[in-house]
């Protein structure tokens, strides 16, 4: 059973991926990373962390992507044809380099044998509550930091968006 | 038999490099924006599939933490692409290119 959830929401995941890059229309690029996103969410669950997939779906998901859902609907670009005629050299490159990090993944791949197996099947593992304890114990200051971020970002979007000279 | 967690790191790259491929080969800088989004998710897969074969949920706290650089990101990059398309009425990043002498 779990090995099935895996694979589909696997493949449905690579799918999506794979047209975000290749999709001329952005509107269906950005509809298909919500696919992506949700997938990665179930393949959360199935890991056992619980709030980190619920939060992924409400924010990710939800807020991300109506962000660039709203942006891409508002300057009401024209799809634009995936080409790679124009920019061969860059494609070879590129292709080269995406072909290095694969093979340098797999060989790194071979680290990970000394990993724990056995798993400890703790209640709290992965649940809002175990989270938002080490969330709001050990790791209180990193949190209020990322608060600190997040009033930098709402300032700087404001005085970007703001300007009226444009 | 549970899926081990070579599977989620093998898939985690795959989606890694679809997204880095499209940042390096497609021109809208919205399709790029949306590939940072698909490489970032990978590397929350990577921690949150870490923190089960560790047993340590420090990995959930990273990804959320993660969660939100990204979503400050898109709000100021998506900020920024509104303000070069008000400008420049194109997104081409081959165009976009004032700074180069």
């Amino acid at each position: 059973m779990e090995t099935v959830v895996f694979y589909v929401f696997a493949a449905l995941a690579v799918a999506g991926a794979i047209v975000v890059v290749t999709h001329s229309n952005p509107v269906y690029s950005a509809i298909s990373l919500v696919l992506t996103l949700f997938s990665t969410a179930v393949l959360f669950v199935l890991l056992h962390a619980d709030f980190v997939a619920v939060v992924q779906v409400l924010v990710y998901a939800g807020a991300i992507m109506i962000l660039f859902l709203f942006t891409v609907m508002f300057l009401n670009i024209r799809p634009e044809a995936f080409k790679f005629d124009s920019k061969y050299m860059k494609f070879k490159i590129s292709v080269f380099m995406v072909l290095l990090l694969f093979v340098g993944y797999f060989a790194s791949l071979g680290f990970s044998r000394g990993l724990k197996r056995s798993y400890t099947e703790s209640v709290d593992f992965g649940s809002a509550k175990g989270v938002g304890t080490m969330l709001f114990t050990d790791y209180l200051l990193p949190f209020e930091l990322t608060s600190v971020l997040i009033v930098a970002a709402i300032i700087g979007v404001v005085a970007i968006a703001k300007r009226r000279d444009g | 038999m549970a899926i081990s967690i070579e599977h989620y790191l093998v898939l985690s790259a795959i989606l890694f490099l679809i997204g880095a491929f499209g940042v390096i080969t497609r021109r809208n800088i919205l399709i790029v924006l949306m590939c940072l989004e698909l490489m970032l998710n990978a590397a929350n897969l990577a921690f949150v599939g870490f923190s089960r074969a560790l047993d340590d949920m420090t990995g959930h706290i990273f990804m959320i933490m993660s969660l939100t650089v990204a979503a400050a990101e898109v709000a100021v990059g998506l900020a920024l692409v509104v303000a070069i398309y008000k400008h420049r009425e194109t997104l081409n990043i081959d165009v976009l290119k004032l700074l180069k002498g």
